[in-house]
């Protein structure tokens, strides 16, 4: 018994050493990121072609889910909204929260989790098997630093406009819902967005989404980076990275809204 | 010239490298040769850089590699140009930006001037016209070509090469073996070749070091090696019975 408890206790500190070791090697891994470009029209020309590979190869699915989430919102919305005594601008209301507040910055963000995160994973985990990455370092470059920043300077400026992209329609796409479906008049849903807006929300969702990019940009990476073997080790790299990335996404939403919402 | 002195290294509790010690000649093709698993690539990765010695000398034309700060390694890298194994091409690029890659990175050069040179550097290694090809659509022989010519692409002063005639057929090897000697002695470079081929041993060896356990076993040319009387290396030169008639076993 007594044995037994000293083994479990042996292994939890190990799974935590484990854990420090982690965070240990991101942030080490970050610090060779953020050094001084070795030339900066490079590490240009590297932004602007993730810019279009993470931001712009993105935009279908989020068109896609933004219009249908919005509308089913409103229909939901509507739904549970059958008292007399609630005006029915609240369907427009609910739908413009719903969205800005929560789907928008945190559940948008968890898909590009799973789509840009693994494709950094996979990216450059295969490099890393292929010894692509030894030849940028025997060539004297900084590897982490030419293939990781530019992929984070890329989301932290592209996912705004993703994000903000998404809240136009997903609304749009509650507009479309509601209207058709009777549950609003298009007068009660155009007055329900505009309904008690607060700007300052606007800047507490914006944040979240930046934080959001940061994090499932040099997550993956990091995953990536230190992949070791071989194809399968890139397929479990590409795992943790969505698994981890969207854990830190939910807690970084609590803790944010923790901080912006009940200061 | 590259001179090691004394390097070990350990994985774990396996010594990998005992205590090896060599010279590298510049204008020659030095040759690391011995059995698979032997320790002869992390020879070559301590040498780059990738892996760290756990004790020893590294010298770049005097230089002690180990001993400089990042930056001043990074700029003996960028006397570096290297070979590996499986070419390690960038995928996201054609053989053009490949092979202007170490340019764009590290000179001034105009767009006119970077083209010329990738030009000669492709004419060089007999890809002309092959320029908007993606490594996915080279063959094997090409693809180690291609990296060849992204590693000379900067005037390097050392080129090392990780078995580069792994997985090509015996005309192909010949060919990449004598690219690299011709190119040795045109542009008067350092080149080390890890290798277990005993053509490219035969064909191109001038400085030859055989590891054996990790350990520096003997050194000669191509045509000491022949005649050896190291029960080891002569095991690993005679190890087929074709070599022996083709070479003649020795007394």
């Amino acid at each position: 018994m007594v044995l037994q408890i000293y083994g479990n206790i042996l292994v939890f500190l190990e799974s935590k050493m484990n854990l420090f070791f982690h965070i240990g090697q991101y942030f080490m891994l970050l610090f060779m990121v953020f050094k001084k470009p070795q030339k900066f029209s490079i590490y240009l020309r590297q932004i602007i072609f993730e810019i279009d590979s993470i931001g712009i190869s993105s935009l279908p699915i989020i068109v896609i889910i933004s219009i249908f989430m919005g509308g089913i919102i409103t229909i939901q919305s509507a739904h549970a909204i059958d008292s007399p005594l609630v005006p029915l601008y609240a369907v427009g209301f609910t739908t413009r929260e719903s969205i800005m507040l929560e789907f928008s910055p945190t559940i948008v963000c968890l898909i590009l989790a799973g789509k840009v995160g693994s494709n950094i994973a996979s990216e450059i985990g295969a490099m890393r098997i292929t010894e692509q990455i030894d030849a940028l370092e025997i060539m004297g470059i900084n590897s982490a630093g030419y293939l990781i920043f530019p992929k984070i300077a890329a989301a932290v400026f592209i996912f705004p406009f993703l994000i903000a992209l998404s809240m136009f329609l997903g609304i749009f796409g509650g507009y479309l819902m509601g209207v058709s479906s009777g549950a609003c008049t298009s007068y009660q849903y155009i007055y329900g967005i505009q309904a008690f807006f607060d700007p300052g929300k606007l800047y507490y969702s914006f944040t979240k989404v930046i934080v959001f990019a940061f994090i499932i940009t040099s997550v993956s990476a990091y995953f990536g980076y230190n992949t070791r073997g071989g194809a399968l080790e890139v397929g479990k790299s590409s795992t943790s990275a969505v698994v981890y990335s969207s854990v830190l996404i939910l807690l970084f939403s609590l803790i944010l809204t923790e901080i912006f919402i009940n200061r | 010239m590259i001179e090691i002195k004394n390097i070990n290294k350990t994985f774990g509790d396996r010594q990998v490298v005992k205590d090896v010690s060599f010279t590298f000649h510049k204008g020659k093709t030095n040759l690391i040769i011995g059995e698979s698993g032997c320790g002869k690539t992390t020879i070559l990765k301590l040498m780059v850089g990738l892996h760290k010695a756990d004790s020893g000398d590294i010298l770049y034309d005097g230089q002690n590699f180990p001993k400089l700060t990042i930056i001043e390694q990074q700029n003996v890298r960028k006397k570096i140009g290297m070979l590996f194994q499986g070419g390690a091409l960038f995928d996201s690029q054609t053989l053009e930006e490949n092979v202007q890659f170490p340019l764009d990175m590290f000179t001034d050069l105009t767009k006119a001037e970077k083209l010329d040179r990738v030009n000669f550097c492709l004419e060089k290694v007999q890809l002309v016209g092959k320029n908007k090809l993606f490594p996915a659509e080279l063959s094997g022989g090409m693809k180690k070509r291609a990296a060849l010519a992204r590693a000379i692409a900067n005037n390097p002063s050392y080129l090392f090469c990780d078995e580069p005639n792994s997985g090509l057929d015996p005309k192909t090897s010949i060919v990449i073996d004598n690219l690299i000697k011709s190119l040795t002695e045109e542009f008067n470079i350092t080149t080390i070749i890890v290798t277990h081929d005993m053509n490219s041993v035969i064909e191109i060896g001038e400085n030859i070091m055989f590891v054996y356990k990790g350990e520096n076993w003997w050194t000669g040319d191509k045509s000491q090696i022949l005649k050896t009387k190291n029960q080891e290396l002569f095991g690993f030169v005679f190890a087929s019975e074709f070599m022996k008639q083709v070479l003649g076993t020795p007394k």
